[in-house]
């Protein structure tokens, strides 16, 4: 668990394909570097993708859970 | 009479040891990206779809991206408030034949007079699905460069005012082929 406090949450639940990575994107343009955003998402094709879009931005995942079908990430910003 | 031609022996070319390569640990852990050139072709909805839904996750991913508007697919990107273009009739005569604008994309297939779109529409819709139009406007503000085709633009007589607002300078085929050539990656769709 990390001791950071989240900055910022973003409800993508319902969501599909791209739409959570998208939004994430946009939100995480408004955070200053290590601030932390939350990130729900019940697209099952979440993990791997923001997987992907971590590694390619370089934004890292520094938590990662899932709860009845609900994906939460912690992203820090770089 | 016959002639036989004779090979030279090959000569064996001197074995030169290629530098090791240096390894830089700061560059180690910087994001590997390319940049990505999609060709957008199409006009017909699923593959206009395909084309913004890609061009919007690769804005997203922060990698840059520019989408090489051309043939079907420009009419795409004809406002969609827009109903006749062209100068010529042949020109009017298809727009009226195919409606130009994104919101007005008919299916390759179960097109059915606009029914198959409509479903789709309602589908997606229900299922939360961003529509063609949302994710070309995201992918703009996640700095998408989108690039009329020059010669697609005259053979329909389009103006920079028919086209939606926020598109590059139309440029032609050696721009691509430039680009590709610097290595961008190319999807053609």
């Amino acid at each position: 668990m990390t001791t950071a406090v989240i900055t910022q949450k973003l409800d993508a639940r319902g969501l599909n394909c791209p739409m959570p990575i998208v939004k994430t994107a946009i939100a995480i343009k408004t955070m200053a570097s290590g601030e932390l955003l939350e990130v729900l998402a019940t697209d099952p094709g979440a993990v791997k993708d923001f997987a992907a879009w971590s590694k390619s931005t370089g934004h890292p995942i520094v938590e990662q859970s899932t709860d009845e079908g609900v994906y939460r990430f912690v992203i820090e910003k770089k | 009479m016959t002639v036989t031609l004779e090979r030279e022996a090959p000569v064996a070319a001197p074995v030169t040891p290629l530098p090791a390569p240096a390894v830089e640990p700061a560059k180690v852990e910087a994001p590997q990206t390319h940049d990505i050139l999609i060709i957008a072709y199409s006009g017909e909805l699923e593959k206009t779809w395909a084309a913004m839904l890609l061009a919007s996750t690769a804005g997203a991913m922060g990698i840059k991206t520019k989408v090489f508007v051309t043939f079907w697919a420009l009419q795409s990107f004809v406002k969609d408030s827009k109903r006749i273009t062209g100068q010529n009739w042949m020109q009017k005569m298809l727009s009226l034949m195919q409606r130009p604008g994104i919101s007005h994309r008919k299916l390759s297939k179960m097109n059915f007079f606009g029914m198959g779109p409509w479903m789709i529409g309602r589908l997606a819709k229900q299922y939360k699905d961003a529509t063609p139009k949302e994710l070309l406007e995201i992918a703009q503000t996640m700095g998408v460069e989108f690039i009329p085709c020059q010669m697609t633009m005259e053979l329909y007589g389009l103006t920079r005012d028919d086209l939606i607002d926020g598109m590059a300078e139309p440029v032609g085929a050696a721009t691509v082929i430039g680009l590709m050539n610097e290595g961008w990656s190319p999807l053609f769709i």
